[in-house]
């Protein structure tokens, strides 16, 4: 499948596209097909997020998981802080990225 | 098209040649430099021109700060223009360097351009304009 | 004692905060685009990077002071998520900024004499310096009032803001280099030729993809004549360097292509036609930074023995501790390396315990250094232990100065958007592996560096053992690399073999260790039994 992922502009954050909106949360990621570039255009142009890109990811019962690891990294956060990640309650958290 | 000039003669209009077709020809009184061309190949040749031209295919590229710096050094007079990728955020070291001058591809906002030429009164060091840098401030 | 700023550099900084300021409301507001605000917010420090904007802050030459220290343990708190990472160019970065933020934060670095001006981008970056400086007994002059004189030239430097590439120079005073000088865009070592101070310039060294170690291209430069070259130096790279590659834009390529003979020549006549513009400061100026330098009012006739009858503080004192110019003093260095810790952080609370420790042990100075540590420059030999003692209670008393578990790593894929693998991991299990103190005092000097992708911000180039992340297929992969060294004896690593995984290289690494101690002579270091041994014993080792 493929998501659409970037950053808030103002806040730095990572977030991924659900469809209508933004989302910190990889789960909510929908698979855009073949339209990303457009929906990239339009939301960058209106600075609802800031670099955006498509990347590829693999369905799974937990929600889309990305293919390359540095978005998984992005996903959840550093693996070396778990306290800091998205999940820090979560020991398994790390293991879904690496 | 020049949107800011910081002159008080007459516009250059003339249409500029390269460097090569100048070095070639005699009558041109207009030059247009590219980032690697070398300005130095002008210097014996500066009572010649009242124009030179110095293009910015990309922002990023900077060589034309060096160039505009040089001919500025070698007692170039005449008017030097910027010209193609230029931001507002490059003109205050673009006229330290020595342009005065400015043909941006996307227009500057004349309020923006203002701001940014009043931001620092103050320069390190000594460049190619009347800016006197700290140090001279500091001992006179 | 360290360079104060004057009206002048306090309005130079105030006017980048505001500048920055409007810049980051028109990205806000779309009047200008990512691509065009991009380079504006590198030259601030403010890089997009995994999981936020990180922003990088500059310590000059790696000094502060107690009250700055203090500024940004508070800038953790308040912007970021309670710690800060000291770097490999001495500086300070922060990982989790908000955009919107970043002015105030700005503002208040501002307010006590810090910024994050020219810290990334194509243009002149943080001046180092030897984290010595001032306190070594080896120094022909104090670096740091030349490193002041560099980093006020290079800021906002109107010809030198859109360079080909970046640029980092380093300074010293030494024949011993703390600085990693050669391994610098430009190097300069002050040395006195006849009683008269000048530089010794090296131009074209750096790490990255392709390192190489800077040769000289001037063997003495007099002091006055100093920025004028340096300038010189700048616009040959700036009119010629690589513009079509970004990879081999560097000075170092463009002095390796052309050669350091024509490089040479071509800055000697820039620097004849720049000597004329009278761009270089009188004295007078240089004077007036150099009384900003000028020592402590150390006690004279201090004790220079110590009591060592607590053996942990007798470990540390004899590993951390380092002999200081004035009898009686010392010079401390604090390890950020604790085992299993990520190299190189600090929580909010040990950046200010370490101010506080400056303010009244240290005559309220600190440096930061290459190796992600800090120092204390110049401690009375009588307040060690007490000194120690607070370290011990905030994690920060680690007594592995210069050993394997004191290293250097980048913050890798966990942070970085350029890493293609995890470095700090890998950091933590050799450490472990490693954790028993007297097995590391027994291993000796090794310095051991990682980076998490070809950009070597973890400086492996530069490792006696340096490992690279690299991505095999998608999956992390670890390069070891040999034999390579940052201080005088400069050179670099050579690659051992096939790569390894996470797992792989920690043995690799172990079996590298044990091959060096069973050939040691007495009194080598591992670079020195590899430098006499060759790659091969080490390789039969490592892969059988």
């Amino acid at each position: 499948m493929k998501i659409l992922t970037g950053n808030d502009l103002a806040s730095g954050a990572v977030t991924w596209w659900t469809g209508k909106d933004w989302s910190l949360h990889v789960e909510a990621a929908v698979d855009v097909g073949e339209h990303g570039e457009g929906v990239l255009a339009a939301e960058e142009g209106a600075r609802r997020v800031n670099a955006p890109y498509i990347i590829e990811a693999v369905p799974t019962p937990e929600g889309p998981r990305p293919a390359h690891i540095k978005d998984r990294v992005r996903a959840l956060g550093p693996t070396v802080r778990p306290d800091l990640t998205l999940k820090p309650a979560d020991p398994a958290a790390g293991d879904w990225v690496i | 098209m020049v949107e800011f000039r910081f002159r008080t003669d007459e516009v250059q209009e003339q249409p500029s040649v390269t460097l090569d077709a100048f070095l070639d020809q005699s009558n041109a009184t207009a030059v247009r430099l590219e980032p690697d061309d070398d300005a130095r190949a002008l210097i014996p040749l500066l009572n010649r021109l009242t124009l030179i031209e110095i293009a910015f295919p990309k922002f990023r590229d900077g060589r034309g700060y060096s160039s505009a710096r040089i001919l500025r050094e070698a007692g170039y007079e005449g008017e030097l223009r910027a010209q193609g990728d230029v931001l507002v955020d490059q003109i205050a070291f673009m006229r330290r360097c020595g342009f005065d001058s400015f043909a941006p591809e996307s227009s500057l906002n004349a309020a923006d351009v203002e701001a940014a030429l009043a931001r620092f009164a103050n320069v390190y060091q000594q460049a190619a304009d009347a800016g006197v840098p700290v140090w001279k401030l500091r001992h006179g | 004692m360290m360079y104060k700023y004057d009206t002048y550099d306090q309005a130079i900084v105030d006017a980048r905060v505001e500048e920055f300021r409007d810049q980051v409301k028109r990205r806000l507001a779309g009047d200008i685009t990512e691509d065009q605000f991009k380079p504006l917010r590198l030259m601030n420090g403010l890089y997009l990077q995994l999981h936020a904007y990180m922003l990088r802050v500059a310590v000059p030459y790696g000094t502060l002071d107690s009250r700055q220290m203090h500024v940004l343990a508070h800038i953790a708190r308040k912007y970021d998520r309670g710690y800060g990472h000291f770097t490999t160019r001495q500086n300070i970065q922060y990982n989790w900024i908000k955009l919107e933020e970043c002015p105030d934060l700005l503002a208040e670095l501002a307010t006590v004499e810090m910024h994050a001006i020219q810290t990334s981008g194509n243009c002149i970056r943080n001046i180092s310096s030897d984290q010595y400086a001032g306190a070594a007994a080896d120094e022909v002059a104090d670096p740091r009032p030349w490193a002041e004189l560099l980093r006020q030239w290079s800021t906002f430097h109107p010809e030198f803001s859109y360079l080909p590439r970046k640029f980092k120079i380093a300074v010293i005073a030494s024949d011993e280099d703390r600085a990693a000088m050669r391994l610098h865009d430009i190097g300069i070592q002050l040395i006195k030729q006849d009683g008269v101070l000048g530089g010794r310039v090296f131009v074209g060294g750096g790490m990255g993809r392709t390192p190489m170690i800077a040769p000289e291209i001037n063997p003495f430069v007099r002091a006055e004549d100093l920025l004028s070259y340096i300038e010189a130096c700048l616009r040959v790279y700036n009119r010629y360097g690589r513009r079509d590659n970004i990879y081999k834009a560097r000075i170092k390529i463009l002095v390796h292509e052309i050669g350091a003979d024509d490089y040479r020549r071509q800055v000697a006549e820039e620097f004849a036609h720049v000597k004329t513009l009278g761009i270089d400061p009188p004295l007078a100026e240089f004077e007036r930074i150099s009384a900003c330098f000028t020592p402590p009012a150390f006690e004279e006739g201090l004790a220079e023995t110590i009591d060592r009858c607590d053996p942990d503080f007798a470990v540390w004192l004899d590993q951390n501790v380092k002999p200081h110019k004035q009898a009686g003093y010392a010079i401390v260095n604090i390890s950020l390396k604790p085992i299993g810790g990520i190299p190189g952080d600090a929580s909010a609370d040990q950046i200010d315990m370490m101010a506080d420790l400056a303010l009244h042990y240290s005559y309220d100075e600190l440096r930061v250094t290459h190796a992600q540590n800090i120092v204390l420059p110049h401690v009375a030999k009588r307040d060690l232990y007490a000194v120690w003692h607070a370290l011990s209670d905030s994690g920060l008393a680690n007594a592995n100065l210069d050993l394997i578990s004191d290293i250097i790593a980048c913050p890798g894929l966990d942070y970085c958007s350029l890493a293609n693998a995890r470095s700090i991991p890998i950091a933590q299990k050799i450490a472990t592996r490693f954790a028993d103190a007297e097995r590391q005092r027994d291993i000796g000097e090794l310095k051991l560096k990682i980076s998490g992708c070809i950009n070597a911000c973890g400086h492996h180039h530069a490792g006696h053992i340096g490992i690279l992340g690299v991505d095999k297929k998608g999956i992390e992969n670890y390069q070891l690399t040999l034999g390579g060294s940052g201080a005088e004896d400069v050179s670099l690593g050579k690659i051992t073999g096939p790569g390894f995984d996470e797992d792989g290289i920690v043995d690799a690494v172990e079996k590298t260790v044990e091959t060096y101690r069973e050939l040691r002579n007495d009194g080598e270091r591992f670079v020195d039994t590899y430098r006499r041994v060759g790659m091969e014993p080490f390789k039969e080792a490592i892969y059988g």
